[in-house]
């Protein structure tokens, strides 16, 4: 115990080193450099996940049981790591574009990435908090990027001032949690509940409920999900893609990470609020974005939707819940990447556009992105033979199991309304004639590569699933010793 | 059994195979379209080819599955991806395979734009349908089934007529709404069960109290798809608004999969709620086949009329799949075929006037006898089809069906049979309307008859007619022995067990 145990926890060395690295470098050549900086991030991100994959396969405890790494942590941290990825490669010809191409952007796409990775290993209300917020920090300041727009920084004040008060409830919960049981530490804390008989005194419970509010938040969902429309419309496009990919799956793992560790013999009491939230994300999701026309609005809408199938799986609580989860997030990640890189190909006479409207005939003049986005769409609202369908398919079950039916019922039927906005773009696209077309060359060549790689996982997953399904069922079994 | 090479895979997917040829060439617009043409025609000719390899090779006396494949999908969740054809299925197979180069055919020239897209969308389709009656996994049938939304959204959304983007919105949220109730319902049997295999399932006996719940969720899916009154609005508005080639998928085969379910996952899986739910359904058909025939007979679209006709008859398929005899299960499985091949055919008598006028009208037409006399001759034989007359297949499936029912339940046999009466009426008085007559309108006297590629589409669809009708056991021989299987399970399942016997059970 006394050893300083630095292994377990190397990615985030690395990434910690390699970021300021990368701040050093970017001081020295100054912003014309950031698309090589951009690159060298992806390189870095790359080389993390290598170090996360080569990492002890089974559940290190380090730094005095505030940090654990297991096949639960590494999965979610996998798909951060190629969200973030992902991100800064749909951010390369976009920050160029719009004079946004300053050093500090990937630098601080790393550092919110490392806050990812603490996130999803914290084995403490600390560790947890710490990577929160430097993940929350770099994120604040990312969204508010494109400073001499009033829509950006709108956002990113907005983003900050509610990310705050959401950081002052967790940390409001984390400090009832302590008083009710004496620890900060997740083992603690379960021990002291086993101790109690699984009996939650009133201010453990409240103390569940401000944290599960603060976490609800981050992952944007219902009734906690104000800020996320408006972050969405006005952060840059590639912000927005990165809001939308990797910190939600961060978050999502963080909040399963919480509920089933230190609270999992409570099941009892958190269940009616997961039910609650999920029930809520899934329904608004559903009906807010009817009626949108913004496209980033209508993603931000349908990502609370999908936050809201999402937790479904944790509502159930379960083994297969996690597994549920961990497939729906994999799945979720790819789908909004590609459709993000669609997002980011809106270009009418040069100018970025964002009007739903404006991919009317869309088939006709760009068949390939038309196809692309399709895909998405289709996969997005749940349809087989494409993956979407089957993140669904595994939470459903999870909640069948767990005797969730109302749960199950309302979130199908939210399924079928969702898939009405998602056909109507495919309609405009497919249906409908071109008013003004989108520029001919609007992909660019790592768009178009996001694109067609994205396109081509979400059509053929259903081939070969079985890969992401095994590795999402050991990682979901290591958070349930048996 | 020569099955060592997997014949159901190959007719399932050859199709796709095609799509990758269209999908792969380059050149100007005219080449392509022409090449689209093609390749979609001969893909879908070699795979009805394939699929008769079926027929030669079933084994009318067994009544298990045949051509069963089976390979890991998903271990981790013990699903397989399982394939088969028993009695029931078979025919479904080759019905899919045999309209879909007809379909080819017929769209040649009327469809002129995004001809590429138009043939993929058609081979992924045969794609679908055939592994939606070929699949013996619950969550593989349901991948199929509900699949086939996609290119059909896509085939009445891009090349339908002017409330295409309607009626394509409709039929894609009802069936959808329908079907993911079905998905919770397939997710509590797995949970139940523990497996999604087809062929397991039915040996299983699944709590009495959970059945009903499952039945009306698996209702609500197959319902919506055959359609039965009332969710049957989005039929009408979908045939309008389709492309011939659309409508005659959609009636032809895309019904059909309704009644399939009822037969292949509720009747077996579900035995003692599908008894306690009989009299519903047996409402429900009686009200469609009155009420839509009465419906029909007022309707001035002949596209509309039809449609509606297809609802009745389903009317008729329902009140045979429930009367679970022998002779109205059969009778049940026949009218489909029947139906598929008839109404299939009276939409492409629809198209064959549409493409030269452009109007579905039915008080545009009149006297075509004069101008027309081999379109006529071909409209009528589907005409008597449609009513049953004896000599035609239509005859076969409705005189089984009602003498079964008769055996099951007199009232509703005897309410039936006057829609007979009334189908009668309907298509009798739109065959006057559009053939008999003077040929008053100027446009119409120089009209022309059917062209020879016209004919080729109609031929093997009038002999089909004329041979299920004058010798139906060519057939019959192969669909008894699954349905007698299928009765007697049914009969001994579907008295509900005492309490301590179904624990026993599990």
């Amino acid at each position: 115990m006394t050893t300083l145990q630095l292994m377990p926890a190397l990615p985030e060395i690395w990434l910690a080193v390699a970021g300021m690295g990368l701040l050093m470098i970017g001081v020295f050549r100054g912003d014309g450099w950031t698309r090589q900086l951009s690159w060298l991030s992806v390189v870095v991100l790359g080389i993390a996940i290598v170090l996360v994959l080569g990492g002890a396969p089974g559940r290190v405890v380090a730094f005095g049981g505030q940090f654990v790494t297991d096949p639960f942590a590494a999965f979610v941290k996998v798909l951060v790591l190629l969200g973030s990825i992902i991100s800064i490669i749909l951010s390369l010809d976009y920050l160029e574009r719009e004079g946004m191409a300053r050093f500090e952007y990937p630098v601080l796409l790393v550092l919110a990435t490392l806050g990812m990775l603490v996130m999803v290993s914290a084995n403490d209300m600390i560790t947890l908090y710490l990577g929160l917020e430097l993940q929350s920090l770099a994120l604040y300041v990312v969204a508010a990027f494109q400073r001499d727009q009033i829509r950006s920084t709108e956002a990113g004040l907005k983003y900050f001032v509610l990310g705050a008060l959401s950081s002052g409830m967790l940390l409001y919960g984390c400090s009832l949690i302590y008083g009710s049981t004496g620890a900060t530490g997740f083992e603690a804390i379960a021990q002291s509940i086993t101790d109690n008989e699984g009996a939650a005194s009133i201010g453990l419970v409240f103390g569940i409920v401000f944290l599960a509010a603060g976490l609800a938040f981050k992952v944007s969902a219902v009734p906690f999900h104000m800020w996320t429309p408006d972050v969405y419309e006005g952060a840059p496009t590639p912000v927005t893609a990165l809001f939308a990919i990797a910190p939600k799956a961060a978050a999502i793992a963080l909040f399963v990470r919480v509920l089933i560790g230190p609270f999992g013999e409570l099941v009892v009491d958190w269940r009616p609020i997961l039910v609650a939230i999920s029930i809520g994300s899934m329904a608004l999701g559903a009906v807010a974005a009817v009626n949108q026309t913004n496209i980033k609005r209508l993603l931000a809408y349908s990502s609370i939707g999908n936050m809201g199938y999402a937790l479904v799986g944790l509502a159930a609580g379960t083994e297969s819940g996690v597994r549920g989860i961990l497939i729906y997030m994999s799945i979720y990640i790819v789908m909004t990447a590609g459709a993000f890189a669609v997002v980011l190909s809106m270009r009418q006479k040069g100018k970025m556009v964002e009007g739903i409207s404006d991919l009317a005939g869309l088939s006709k003049t760009h068949p390939g992105m038309a196809l692309a986005f399709a895909i998405f769409l289709f996969s997005l609202a749940g349809i087989p033979p494409l993956a979407g369908f089957f993140g669904k398919l595994y939470v459903f079950l999870a909640a069948v199991e767990a005797g969730l039916y109302t749960l199950a019922v309302i979130g199908v039927l939210a399924s079928v309304v969702a898939a009405f906005y998602y056909l109507r773009i495919i309609k405009l696209m497919y249906f409908d004639d071109a008013a003004v077309p989108l520029d001919k060359d609007a992909s660019g060549r790592s768009l178009g590569l996001v694109q067609a790689v994205t396109a081509v996982l979400i059509l053929l997953f259903f081939v070969y699933p079985s890969p992401v399904l095994t590795t999402a069922a050991m990682a979901a079994r290591a958070l349930f010793p048996a | 059994m020569a099955s060592d090479w997997p014949l159901l895979s190959l007719v399932t997917f050859l199709p796709l195979v095609g799509v990758a040829i269209i999908l792969v060439t380059r050149g100007d617009a005219a080449l392509v379209a022409r090449n689209a043409r093609y390749v979609a025609l001969w893909t879908s000719l070699i795979t009805f080819l394939l699929s008769l390899l079926l027929w030669t090779n079933f084994d009318p006396d067994m009544s298990d599955f045949q051509f069963v494949e089976k390979a890991p999908w998903i271990p981790a969740f013990g699903i397989n991806y399982t394939m088969g054809v028993d009695g029931i299925s078979m025919f479904f197979v080759l019905l899919s395979t045999l309209l879909t180069p007809i379909c080819v055919l017929a769209s040649w020239e009327a469809i002129e734009v995004r001809v590429k897209e138009y043939m993929i969308s058609f081979l992924v389709l045969e794609t679908l349908m055939v592994g939606t009656f070929s699949a013996l996994d619950f969550v593989l049938f349901y991948v199929f089934f509900e699949g086939v939304l996609i290119p059909m959204f896509l085939i009445i959304g891009i090349w339908g007529g002017q409330r295409r983007v309607y009626s394509a919105f409709k039929f894609f949220l009802y069936t959808l709404t329908g079907s993911v109730l079905m998905l919770l319902a397939i997710l509590a049997i797995f949970f139940e069960t523990g497996t999604t295999d087809v062929p397991t399932l039915m040996q299983a006996h699944l709590p009495s109290g959970m059945q009903k719940w499952l039945w009306l969720a698996f209702f609500a899916s197959f319902a919506v798809k055959v359609p039965m009154w009332p969710v049957h609005t989005w039929l009408p508005d979908a045939h309008v608004e389709a492309p011939t080639a659309g409508s005659v998928i959609l009636a032809g085969v895309l019904l059909k999969m309704g009644a399939y379910g009822f037969l292949r996952f509720s009747v077996p899986l579900l035995p003692e709620a599908t008894a306690y739910f009989t009299p519903l359904v047996y409402a429900l058909s009686v009200v469609a086949v009155i009420y839509t025939s009465l419906v029909a007979l007022a309707q001035e679209d002949m596209k509309k009329l039809i449609a509606y006709s297809s609802v009745a008859h389903m009317g008729y398929v329902t009140i045979g799949i429930f009367a679970l005899n022998t002779q109205a299960v059969t009778g049940a499985i026949y009218q489909m075929l029947s139906h598929g091949i008839v109404s299939a055919a009276l939409f492409l008598c629809v198209g064959v006037v549409y493409d030269r006028m452009h109007s579905r009208e039915i008080s545009r037409y009149g006297g075509l006898v004069h101008r027309m006399p081999a379109y006529a001759f071909v409209f009528m034989v589907f005409t008597m089809a449609s009513v049953g007359l004896p000599g035609t297949s239509g005859f076969v499936g409705e005189f089984l069906v009602l003498t079964g029912a008769f055996q099951s339940n007199t009232w509703v046999a005897t309410l039936a049979t006057s829609g007979v009466v009334l189908g009668a009426a309907y298509m009798l008085y739109l065959y006057r309307r559009v053939i008999f007559g003077k040929l008053e309108r100027d446009d119409l006297k120089s009209i022309l008859d059917l062209s020879w590629r016209e004919v080729a589409v109609f031929a093997p669809l009038v002999v089909l007619t004329i041979w299920m009708g004058v010798y139906p056991i060519s057939f019959t021989r192969s669909i008894h022995v699954s349905v007698v299987n299928l009765v007697t399970k049914y009969e001994t399942a579907s008295v509900p067990r005492p309490a301590s016997q179904a624990v026993a059970q599990r």
